[in-house]
C-alpha cells in the first residue's frame, strides 16, 4: 500500500522534473537552422518552457531535434548520435524535410527520420514558425508527463 | 571586342574542330568536337583572350541523342570581361572526356561531381573519384535512366 502510494507520486512527479528540464541537442543540417536559433533565442525564448540548455554533446542532452535534411549518407551519423544519447530520451523532427524528406523526393534524401531513429513529435512547416515550435514543444512536455516513467534503478532492485 | 569575335577567330583558328557558333541570348557559344578540346583550351587561355577563370563544367544528359551526354564549359576573361560557352557531345559507349585539371584546379572537383552523377569519365584527371555519393553507390544518379524511386540506403532503414 505504502509502496504503490510513493510510486504514484514519484511518477507524476518524474515526468514533472523531466518535461522542465530537456536538454536538447540541435542535429542542425539545413536552412531550418536559421528558424531553430530564432525559435531558441531571446525573442520567443524557448527556455520559457525548461528547454533552454542546449547541449552540443549528445551524451549530455535527452531531446535530440533533428532540424533540415538527412542525406542517405548522414542518416549513419545521425543513428550513432542518438544512440549515444542517454535514456530517457525524446526526438522531435523539425521541418518539412526531417518530416518527410520535404520537397527532396530523389535519390539522395531519407524520406522522413523515423526511417532511421524513433520520432515521437514531427513538426512540419518549410520552415516551421517559432511559435509551431514552441506548440510541439508543449506537446512533447504533455506526452512525457503522461508517460509511465522508465523507472530502472527500481527494477533493478526488485 | 563583341561577342561574336572570339567566336569567329576560334573558326578561323580550328576549322575542324569547331562544329557550330552562336550566341543565344548575348552568351557567346561553340561546339567543338571532342577530340579537338585540348588544343582549344590553351589557345583560350593565351592572350589576346585570357579565359583565366572556368566558372562552371558540367553534362547534360539528352537520351534521345545518338551522342548521348553533352559537356558544358563556362569560361570567363577577367581581361576582357567576356564569357564563353563550349559544348561538346559525349557517346555513350565511349563516355570519356579530356580532364582540364591541369589548366584549372577547380575542374579537379567539377569532373569528379560530372563523373559522379553522370559516369562521364575523364581521360589524365589524377583523381576520379565520386564526389557526392558514397563509394558504393550503384548507377549514376542524374542520368535520366536511373530510376526515380530508387533508394540505396547506407543503413538498414526502420521501415
Amino acid at each position: 500500500m505504502q509502496g504503490n502510494f510513493i510510486t504514484t507520486r514519484l511518477n507524476a512527479m518524474l515526468g514533472w522534473g523531466r518535461k522542465y528540464s530537456l536538454f536538447h541537442y540541435p542535429y542542425v543540417t539545413a536552412c531550418c537552422g536559421m528558424e531553430y536559433m530564432s525559435a531558441a533565442c531571446a525573442h520567443f525564448d524557448i527556455d520559457r518552457f525548461g528547454a533552454g540548455w542546449t547541449r552540443f554533446s549528445p551524451r549530455q542532452s535527452d531531446l535530440l531535434l533533428v532540424i533540415g535534411t538527412i542525406s542517405q549518407k548522414q542518416a549513419p551519423v545521425l543513428r550513432t548520435v542518438y544512440d549515444q544519447m542517454t535514456e530517457p530520451k525524446w526526438v522531435i523532427a523539425f521541418g518539412a524535410c526531417a518530416v518527410s524528406g520535404g520537397i527532396y523526393d530523389n535519390y539522395a534524401v531519407v524520406q522522413g527520420v523515423d526511417q532511421v531513429i524513433p520520432v515521437d513529435i514531427l513538426i512540419p512547416g518549410c520552415p516551421p514558425r517559432p511559435e509551431m515550435v514552441l506548440d510541439g514543444l508543449l506537446k512533447l512536455q504533455d506526452k512525457i508527463q503522461k508517460t509511465k516513467q522508465d523507472w530502472r534503478w527500481k527494477k533493478q532492485r526488485s | 571586342m563583341e561577342e561574336t569575335a572570339i567566336l569567329d577567330a576560334l573558326k578561323e583558328r580550328f576549322p575542324k574542330g569547331v562544329l557550330e557558333t552562336s550566341v543565344p541570348l548575348g552568351d557567346a557559344t561553340v561546339v567543338i568536337r571532342r577530340d579537338a578540346l585540348l588544343e582549344i583550351i590553351p589557345f583560350l587561355k593565351e592572350k589576346p583572350y585570357e579565359f583565366a577563370v572556368l566558372l562552371d563544367l558540367t553534362c547534360v544528359d539528352y537520351p534521345e541523342r545518338a551522342e548521348r551526354f553533352e559537356m558544358v564549359y563556362h569560361l570567363f576573361s577577367l581581361v576582357t570581361n567576356k564569357r564563353l560557352r563550349i559544348k561538346l557531345a559525349v557517346p555513350e559507349s565511349a563516355a570519356v572526356v579530356d580532364s582540364l585539371v591541369r589548366f584549372w584546379k577547380n575542374a579537379d572537383w567539377l569532373e569528379r561531381e560530372v563523373f559522379d552523377m553522370f559516369g562521364v569519365r575523364f581521360a589524365g584527371h589524377p583523381n576520379l573519384r565520386r564526389l557526392f555519393m558514397n563509394d558504393d553507390f550503384e548507377g549514376h544518379p542524374l542520368r535520366k535512366d536511373y530510376p526515380l524511386r530508387k533508394r540505396q540506403p547506407m543503413i538498414q532503414l526502420r521501415k
